[in-house]
Protein backbone atom coordinates (compact mmCIF):
# COMPACT_ATOMS: atom_id res chain seq x y z
CA UNK A 1 0.00 0.00 0.00
CA UNK A 2 1.17 3.54 -0.80
CA UNK A 3 2.57 5.41 2.15
CA UNK A 4 0.37 8.44 1.49
CA UNK A 5 -2.93 6.51 1.29
CA UNK A 6 -1.94 4.72 4.47
CA UNK A 7 -1.33 7.99 6.24
CA UNK A 8 -4.62 9.32 4.90
CA UNK A 9 -6.59 6.41 6.32
CA UNK A 10 -4.87 6.60 9.67
CA UNK A 11 -5.60 10.32 9.70
CA UNK A 12 -9.28 9.67 9.00
CA UNK A 13 -9.30 7.01 11.75
CA UNK A 14 -7.73 9.29 14.35
CA UNK A 15 -10.06 12.12 13.39
CA UNK A 16 -13.09 9.83 13.71
CA UNK A 17 -11.88 8.74 17.13
CA UNK A 18 -11.46 12.37 18.12
CA UNK A 19 -15.00 13.19 17.00
CA UNK A 20 -16.29 10.21 18.99
CA UNK A 21 -14.49 11.58 22.03
CA UNK A 22 -16.00 15.03 21.52
CA UNK A 23 -19.45 13.54 21.09
CA UNK A 24 -19.08 11.48 24.27
CA UNK A 25 -17.75 14.47 26.20
CA UNK A 26 -20.28 17.09 25.12
CA UNK A 27 -23.35 15.35 23.74
CA UNK A 28 -23.44 12.33 26.07
CA UNK A 29 -21.50 13.58 29.08
CA UNK A 30 -21.93 16.66 31.20
CA UNK A 31 -18.82 18.54 30.10
CA UNK A 32 -20.99 21.11 28.30
CA UNK A 33 -23.03 22.08 31.35
CA UNK A 34 -20.36 23.21 33.70
CA UNK A 35 -18.37 20.03 34.15
CA UNK A 36 -15.29 22.17 34.34
CA UNK A 37 -16.59 25.37 35.91
CA UNK A 38 -15.50 26.32 39.39
CA UNK A 39 -17.53 25.30 42.41
CA UNK A 40 -17.65 26.38 46.03
CA UNK A 41 -18.43 24.05 48.91
CA UNK A 42 -20.81 24.62 51.80
CA UNK A 43 -21.55 22.22 54.62
CA UNK A 44 -24.87 21.37 56.18
CA UNK A 45 -25.98 19.09 59.00
CA UNK A 46 -29.01 16.85 58.66
CA UNK A 47 -30.62 14.74 61.38
CA UNK A 48 -31.32 12.08 58.76
CA UNK A 49 -30.16 11.88 55.15
CA UNK A 50 -32.05 8.73 54.12
CA UNK A 51 -30.43 7.26 51.03
CA UNK A 52 -28.52 10.38 49.98
CA UNK A 53 -25.22 9.45 48.36
CA UNK A 54 -22.12 11.18 47.09
CA UNK A 55 -22.58 12.86 43.70
CA UNK A 56 -26.33 13.11 44.25
CA UNK A 57 -27.75 16.25 42.61
CA UNK A 58 -28.31 19.53 44.43
CA UNK A 59 -31.31 21.32 42.97
CA UNK A 60 -32.92 24.65 43.51
CA UNK A 61 -36.40 25.12 42.02
CA UNK A 62 -35.73 21.86 40.23
CA UNK A 63 -32.63 23.14 38.41
CA UNK A 64 -29.35 21.32 38.91
CA UNK A 65 -27.01 23.74 40.74
CA UNK A 66 -24.45 21.38 42.23
CA UNK A 67 -23.60 17.96 43.56
CA UNK A 68 -23.16 16.32 46.95
CA UNK A 69 -19.42 16.15 47.48
CA UNK A 70 -19.22 14.02 50.59
CA UNK A 71 -21.38 12.52 53.29
CA UNK A 72 -20.00 11.65 56.71
CA UNK A 73 -21.18 11.15 60.25
CA UNK A 74 -20.36 14.06 62.56
CA UNK A 75 -19.19 12.54 65.87
CA UNK A 76 -19.61 15.87 67.70
CA UNK A 77 -23.20 16.73 66.81
CA UNK A 78 -24.28 13.10 66.25
CA UNK A 79 -25.82 13.84 62.90
CA UNK A 80 -24.92 13.65 59.21
CA UNK A 81 -22.55 16.24 57.78
CA UNK A 82 -23.09 16.74 54.06
CA UNK A 83 -20.69 18.77 51.94
CA UNK A 84 -22.29 20.35 48.87
CA UNK A 85 -20.30 21.52 45.87
CA UNK A 86 -22.33 24.31 44.29
CA UNK A 87 -21.72 25.75 40.84
CA UNK A 88 -19.81 29.03 41.10
CA UNK A 89 -22.31 30.73 38.79
CA UNK A 90 -25.05 30.44 41.41
CA UNK A 91 -24.79 32.43 44.63
CA UNK A 92 -27.32 31.78 47.39
CA UNK A 93 -28.30 34.01 50.33
CA UNK A 94 -26.89 33.16 53.75
CA UNK A 95 -30.25 32.04 55.14
CA UNK A 96 -30.91 29.51 52.38
CA UNK A 97 -32.45 26.30 53.66
CA UNK A 98 -31.53 22.79 52.53
CA UNK A 99 -33.69 19.70 52.66
CA UNK A 100 -33.28 16.10 51.55
CA UNK A 101 -35.99 15.34 49.01
CA UNK A 102 -36.94 12.42 46.81
CA UNK A 103 -37.64 12.70 43.10
CA UNK A 104 -40.74 10.66 42.41
CA UNK A 105 -41.93 7.98 44.81
CA UNK A 106 -39.08 5.56 44.35
CA UNK A 107 -36.62 7.95 42.72
CA UNK A 108 -33.17 9.02 43.81
CA UNK A 109 -32.72 11.41 46.70
CA UNK A 110 -31.33 14.88 46.23
CA UNK A 111 -30.72 18.04 48.20
CA UNK A 112 -33.17 20.84 47.55
CA UNK A 113 -32.13 24.44 48.24
CA UNK A 114 -34.70 27.14 48.99
CA UNK A 115 -33.25 30.63 48.78
CA UNK A 116 -33.81 33.00 51.69
CA UNK A 117 -33.83 36.79 51.76
CA UNK A 118 -30.46 37.70 53.25
CA UNK A 119 -28.23 40.29 51.51
CA UNK A 120 -25.12 38.29 52.36
CA UNK A 121 -24.29 35.40 50.06
CA UNK A 122 -22.98 31.96 51.00
CA UNK A 123 -19.22 31.69 50.60
CA UNK A 124 -16.77 28.83 50.38
CA UNK A 125 -16.83 26.83 53.65
CA UNK A 126 -20.01 28.42 55.03
CA UNK A 127 -22.68 26.37 56.70
CA UNK A 128 -26.33 26.13 55.76
CA UNK A 129 -28.03 26.44 59.15
CA UNK A 130 -31.65 25.69 58.29
CA UNK A 131 -31.96 22.08 57.22
CA UNK A 132 -34.59 19.43 57.04
CA UNK A 133 -33.71 15.74 56.88
CA UNK A 134 -35.25 12.99 54.81
CA UNK A 135 -38.70 11.71 55.55
CA UNK A 136 -38.46 8.13 56.80
CA UNK A 137 -41.40 6.11 55.57
CA UNK A 138 -41.47 3.74 58.58
CA UNK A 139 -41.75 6.63 61.03
CA UNK A 140 -44.45 8.25 58.95
CA UNK A 141 -46.45 5.01 58.90
CA UNK A 142 -45.97 4.32 62.60
CA UNK A 143 -47.02 7.86 63.43
CA UNK A 144 -50.11 7.45 61.29
CA UNK A 145 -50.97 4.10 62.92
CA UNK A 146 -50.40 5.56 66.37
CA UNK A 147 -52.73 8.47 65.67
CA UNK A 148 -55.32 6.12 64.21
CA UNK A 149 -55.15 3.85 67.27
CA UNK A 150 -55.42 6.86 69.55
CA UNK A 151 -58.46 8.17 67.65
CA UNK A 152 -60.34 4.86 67.77
CA UNK A 153 -59.40 4.48 71.46
CA UNK A 154 -60.90 7.87 72.30
CA UNK A 155 -63.97 7.05 70.18
CA UNK A 156 -64.68 4.00 72.36
CA UNK A 157 -64.19 6.14 75.44
CA UNK A 158 -66.86 8.56 74.19
CA UNK A 159 -69.39 5.80 73.61
CA UNK A 160 -69.18 4.67 77.24
CA UNK B 1 -2.60 -47.88 42.60
CA UNK B 2 -5.48 -45.54 43.20
CA UNK B 3 -3.21 -43.36 45.32
CA UNK B 4 -0.64 -43.20 42.55
CA UNK B 5 -3.29 -42.09 40.07
CA UNK B 6 -4.47 -39.45 42.48
CA UNK B 7 -0.96 -38.12 43.01
CA UNK B 8 -0.31 -38.08 39.30
CA UNK B 9 -3.56 -36.19 38.75
CA UNK B 10 -2.55 -33.62 41.35
CA UNK B 11 0.89 -33.32 39.79
CA UNK B 12 -0.67 -32.57 36.44
CA UNK B 13 -2.87 -29.87 37.96
CA UNK B 14 0.16 -28.35 39.69
CA UNK B 15 2.22 -28.53 36.53
CA UNK B 16 -0.53 -26.79 34.59
CA UNK B 17 -0.92 -24.06 37.18
CA UNK B 18 2.83 -23.43 37.29
CA UNK B 19 2.96 -23.20 33.49
CA UNK B 20 0.15 -20.63 33.46
CA UNK B 21 1.91 -18.49 36.08
CA UNK B 22 5.20 -18.89 34.22
CA UNK B 23 3.60 -17.70 30.98
CA UNK B 24 2.05 -14.67 32.70
CA UNK B 25 5.47 -13.78 34.08
CA UNK B 26 7.02 -14.24 30.64
CA UNK B 27 4.44 -11.86 29.12
CA UNK B 28 5.29 -9.24 31.74
CA UNK B 29 9.03 -9.57 31.04
CA UNK B 30 8.31 -9.34 27.31
CA UNK B 31 6.22 -6.20 27.94
CA UNK B 32 9.22 -4.72 29.78
CA UNK B 33 11.46 -5.62 26.85
CA UNK B 34 9.08 -3.93 24.41
CA UNK B 35 9.01 -0.75 26.53
CA UNK B 36 12.82 -0.69 26.67
CA UNK B 37 13.06 -1.00 22.88
CA UNK B 38 10.21 1.42 22.10
CA UNK B 39 12.27 4.49 21.22
CA UNK B 40 12.53 3.39 17.60
CA UNK B 41 8.77 3.15 17.08
CA UNK B 42 8.44 6.85 17.97
CA UNK B 43 11.57 8.09 16.24
CA UNK B 44 10.42 6.36 13.06
CA UNK B 45 6.76 6.99 13.61
CA UNK B 46 5.91 5.78 10.09
CA UNK B 47 6.40 2.22 11.30
CA UNK B 48 3.82 2.71 14.03
CA UNK B 49 1.39 4.50 11.70
CA UNK B 50 1.53 1.48 9.41
CA UNK B 51 0.51 -0.73 12.34
CA UNK B 52 -2.25 1.66 13.39
CA UNK B 53 -3.59 1.19 9.87
CA UNK B 54 -3.51 -2.61 10.05
CA UNK B 55 -4.77 -2.89 13.62
CA UNK B 56 -7.08 0.11 13.88
CA UNK B 57 -8.37 1.20 10.49
CA UNK B 58 -9.01 -2.34 9.32
CA UNK B 59 -10.99 -3.11 12.51
CA UNK B 60 -13.10 0.00 11.95
CA UNK B 61 -15.95 -1.63 10.03
CA UNK B 62 -16.51 -4.50 12.47
CA UNK B 63 -16.31 -2.13 15.46
CA UNK B 64 -18.75 0.42 14.01
CA UNK B 65 -21.29 -2.17 12.85
CA UNK B 66 -21.14 -4.15 16.10
CA UNK B 67 -21.44 -0.95 18.11
CA UNK B 68 -24.53 0.06 16.17
CA UNK B 69 -26.16 -3.34 16.73
CA UNK B 70 -25.26 -3.49 20.42
CA UNK B 71 -26.68 -0.01 20.96
CA UNK B 72 -29.88 -0.89 19.10
CA UNK B 73 -30.38 -4.04 21.17
CA UNK B 74 -29.76 -2.06 24.36
CA UNK B 75 -32.35 0.48 23.24
CA UNK B 76 -34.95 -2.21 22.55
CA UNK B 77 -34.34 -4.23 25.69
CA UNK B 78 -34.03 -1.16 27.90
CA UNK B 79 -37.27 0.32 26.57
CA UNK B 80 -39.08 -3.00 27.05
CA UNK B 81 -38.13 -3.15 30.75
CA UNK B 82 -38.23 0.54 31.64
CA UNK B 83 -41.69 0.92 30.12
CA UNK B 84 -43.05 -1.25 32.97
CA UNK B 85 -42.00 1.45 35.40
CA UNK B 86 -43.21 4.31 33.27
CA UNK B 87 -39.70 5.69 32.90
CA UNK B 88 -38.96 4.94 29.27
CA UNK B 89 -37.17 8.29 28.91
CA UNK B 90 -34.39 6.82 31.05
CA UNK B 91 -33.49 4.50 28.19
CA UNK B 92 -30.89 7.10 27.19
CA UNK B 93 -29.19 6.78 30.56
CA UNK B 94 -29.24 3.01 30.34
CA UNK B 95 -27.76 2.91 26.84
CA UNK B 96 -25.12 5.57 27.49
CA UNK B 97 -23.93 4.34 30.89
CA UNK B 98 -23.72 0.69 29.96
CA UNK B 99 -21.85 1.53 26.74
CA UNK B 100 -19.47 4.13 28.13
CA UNK B 101 -18.66 2.28 31.34
CA UNK B 102 -18.63 -1.37 30.29
CA UNK B 103 -19.73 -2.54 26.88
CA UNK B 104 -17.77 -0.01 24.83
CA UNK B 105 -14.33 -0.85 26.23
CA UNK B 106 -14.97 -4.57 26.81
CA UNK B 107 -16.78 -5.59 23.62
CA UNK B 108 -14.52 -3.42 21.48
CA UNK B 109 -11.51 -5.05 23.16
CA UNK B 110 -12.88 -8.56 22.60
CA UNK B 111 -13.50 -7.77 18.93
CA UNK B 112 -10.10 -6.12 18.65
CA UNK B 113 -8.40 -9.19 20.18
CA UNK B 114 -10.00 -11.54 17.68
CA UNK B 115 -9.72 -9.21 14.69
CA UNK B 116 -6.32 -7.54 15.15
CA UNK B 117 -4.63 -9.49 17.95
CA UNK B 118 -4.80 -12.78 16.07
CA UNK B 119 -3.49 -11.09 12.92
CA UNK B 120 -0.51 -9.65 14.82
CA UNK B 121 0.31 -13.07 16.30
CA UNK B 122 0.02 -14.83 12.95
CA UNK B 123 2.18 -12.22 11.23
CA UNK B 124 4.98 -12.27 13.79
CA UNK B 125 4.76 -16.04 14.14
CA UNK B 126 5.09 -16.51 10.39
CA UNK B 127 8.01 -14.07 10.26
CA UNK B 128 9.66 -16.26 12.87
CA UNK B 129 8.81 -19.50 11.08
CA UNK B 130 10.28 -18.20 7.83
CA UNK B 131 13.36 -17.05 9.77
CA UNK B 132 12.92 -13.38 8.93
CA UNK B 133 13.47 -12.50 12.57
CA UNK B 134 16.75 -14.45 12.70
CA UNK B 135 17.80 -12.76 9.48
CA UNK B 136 17.24 -9.36 11.12
CA UNK B 137 19.34 -10.38 14.09
CA UNK B 138 22.09 -11.40 11.67
CA UNK B 139 22.02 -7.86 10.27
CA UNK B 140 22.25 -6.49 13.83
CA UNK B 141 18.66 -5.20 13.71
CA UNK B 142 16.80 -5.87 16.94
CA UNK B 143 13.56 -7.58 15.90
CA UNK B 144 11.79 -6.40 19.05
CA UNK B 145 12.53 -2.77 18.22
CA UNK B 146 11.86 -3.15 14.48
CA UNK B 147 8.93 -5.61 14.35
CA UNK B 148 7.36 -6.05 17.78
CA UNK B 149 7.34 -2.58 19.35
CA UNK B 150 5.60 -0.78 16.44
CA UNK B 151 2.86 -3.43 16.43
CA UNK B 152 2.49 -3.10 20.18
CA UNK B 153 2.16 0.69 20.03
CA UNK B 154 -0.13 0.48 17.01
CA UNK B 155 -2.48 -1.65 19.09
CA UNK B 156 -2.22 0.57 22.16
CA UNK B 157 -3.02 3.70 20.11
CA UNK B 158 -5.90 2.09 18.22
CA UNK B 159 -7.72 0.51 21.14
CA UNK B 160 -9.05 3.65 22.97
CA UNK B 161 -10.09 5.22 19.65
CA UNK B 162 -11.97 2.08 18.67
CA UNK B 163 -13.65 1.83 22.09
CA UNK B 164 -14.82 5.46 21.89
CA UNK B 165 -16.12 4.91 18.36
CA UNK B 166 -17.93 1.80 19.56
CA UNK B 167 -19.61 3.72 22.39
CA UNK B 168 -20.52 6.67 20.18
CA UNK B 169 -21.92 4.40 17.49
CA UNK B 170 -23.85 2.41 20.10
CA UNK B 171 -25.44 5.56 21.45
CA UNK B 172 -26.45 6.53 17.92
CA UNK B 173 -27.96 3.04 17.57
CA UNK B 174 -29.83 3.41 20.85
CA UNK B 175 -31.08 6.82 19.70
CA UNK B 176 -32.29 5.38 16.38
CA UNK B 177 -34.27 2.62 18.07
CA UNK B 178 -35.60 4.51 21.08
CA UNK B 179 -36.35 7.90 19.52
CA UNK B 180 -36.78 7.38 15.80
CA UNK B 181 -38.36 3.92 15.85
CA UNK B 182 -40.27 3.75 19.15
CA UNK B 183 -40.87 7.46 19.67
CA UNK B 184 -39.32 8.31 23.04
CA UNK B 185 -38.99 12.09 23.35
CA UNK B 186 -35.64 13.15 21.92
CA UNK B 187 -35.13 16.02 24.36
CA UNK B 188 -35.68 13.82 27.40
CA UNK B 189 -33.46 11.12 25.89
CA UNK B 190 -30.46 13.44 25.60
CA UNK B 191 -31.01 15.58 28.67
CA UNK B 192 -31.47 12.63 31.04
CA UNK B 193 -28.35 11.08 29.51
CA UNK B 194 -26.37 14.27 30.03
CA UNK B 195 -27.43 14.63 33.64
CA UNK B 196 -26.48 11.03 34.43
CA UNK B 197 -23.20 10.60 32.54
CA UNK B 198 -20.27 12.27 34.25
CA UNK B 199 -17.23 13.18 32.17
CA UNK B 200 -14.62 12.30 34.77
CA UNK B 201 -16.28 9.29 36.40
CA UNK B 202 -17.76 7.59 33.38
CA UNK B 203 -16.10 8.69 30.16
CA UNK B 204 -12.51 9.11 31.33
CA UNK B 205 -12.69 5.86 33.30
CA UNK B 206 -13.96 4.08 30.20
CA UNK B 207 -11.03 5.42 28.20
CA UNK B 208 -8.59 4.31 30.92
CA UNK B 209 -10.11 0.83 30.75
CA UNK B 210 -9.73 0.61 26.98
CA UNK B 211 -6.12 1.79 27.25
CA UNK B 212 -5.33 -0.97 29.75
CA UNK B 213 -7.05 -3.53 27.52
CA UNK B 214 -5.04 -2.24 24.54
CA UNK B 215 -1.78 -2.80 26.42
CA UNK B 216 -2.87 -6.29 27.52
CA UNK B 217 -4.03 -7.42 24.07
CA UNK B 218 -1.00 -6.03 22.24
CA UNK B 219 1.45 -7.51 24.76
CA UNK B 220 -0.19 -10.94 24.63
CA UNK B 221 -0.54 -10.93 20.84
CA UNK B 222 3.07 -9.93 20.17
CA UNK B 223 4.36 -12.31 22.86
CA UNK B 224 2.48 -15.29 21.45
CA UNK B 225 3.73 -14.51 17.95
CA UNK B 226 7.31 -14.02 19.09
CA UNK B 227 7.34 -17.21 21.17
CA UNK B 228 5.39 -19.34 18.67
CA UNK B 229 7.02 -22.63 17.65
CA UNK B 230 8.28 -22.01 14.09
CA UNK B 231 5.91 -24.46 12.42
CA UNK B 232 2.52 -24.20 10.75
CA UNK B 233 0.92 -25.92 13.76
CA UNK B 234 2.82 -23.70 16.18
CA UNK B 235 1.58 -20.51 14.53
CA UNK B 236 -2.03 -21.69 14.41
CA UNK B 237 -1.85 -22.72 18.09
CA UNK B 238 -0.35 -19.35 19.02
CA UNK B 239 -3.14 -17.51 17.20
CA UNK B 240 -5.77 -19.46 19.12
CA UNK B 241 -3.96 -18.83 22.41
CA UNK B 242 -3.84 -15.10 21.69
CA UNK B 243 -7.62 -14.88 21.33
CA UNK B 244 -8.32 -17.11 24.34
CA UNK B 245 -5.86 -15.59 26.77
CA UNK B 246 -6.44 -11.98 25.78
CA UNK B 247 -10.22 -12.43 26.10
CA UNK B 248 -9.73 -13.88 29.58
CA UNK B 249 -7.28 -11.11 30.45
CA UNK B 250 -9.77 -8.45 29.28
CA UNK B 251 -12.60 -9.81 31.40
CA UNK B 252 -10.44 -10.34 34.49
CA UNK B 253 -8.85 -6.88 34.19
CA UNK B 254 -12.31 -5.40 33.68
CA UNK B 255 -13.48 -6.83 37.00
CA UNK B 256 -10.46 -5.41 38.84
CA UNK B 257 -10.68 -1.99 37.14
CA UNK B 258 -14.44 -1.72 37.69
CA UNK B 259 -14.05 -2.58 41.38
CA UNK B 260 -11.45 0.15 41.77
CA UNK B 261 -13.36 2.72 39.73
CA UNK B 262 -16.62 2.25 41.60
CA UNK B 263 -14.90 2.41 44.97
CA UNK B 264 -12.60 5.28 44.06
CA UNK B 265 -8.86 4.78 43.78
CA UNK B 266 -8.00 5.07 47.47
Amino acid sequence: MERSTLNLWVGVFVLLGFFAFLMLAFKVGNLSDGGGTSTYTVISHFDNIGQLKERAPVRSSGVLVGRVKSVRFDPVHYNAEVTLAIDGRYLFPKDTSASVLTSGILGEQYVGLDAGGDDQKLKQGDEIKITQGAVVLERLISQFMFNKAQDSGSDKGNKK
Amino acid sequence: MAQNALIRGLQQVGDHALKIVERMGAVMIFLGLILVHSANSFRRFGLTIREVYFAGVQSLIIILVSGLFVGMVLGLQGYETLQNYGSEQSVGILVALSLVRELGPVVAALLFASRAGSAITAEIGLMKATEQLSAMEMMAINPIARVVAPRFWGGVISMPLLAMLFSAMGIVGGFLVAVVLIGVDAGAFWSQMQSAVDFRHDIVNGIIKSLVFGVAISAIATFEGYEAPPTAEGVSGATTRTVVSSSLAILALDLVLTAFMLKGWN
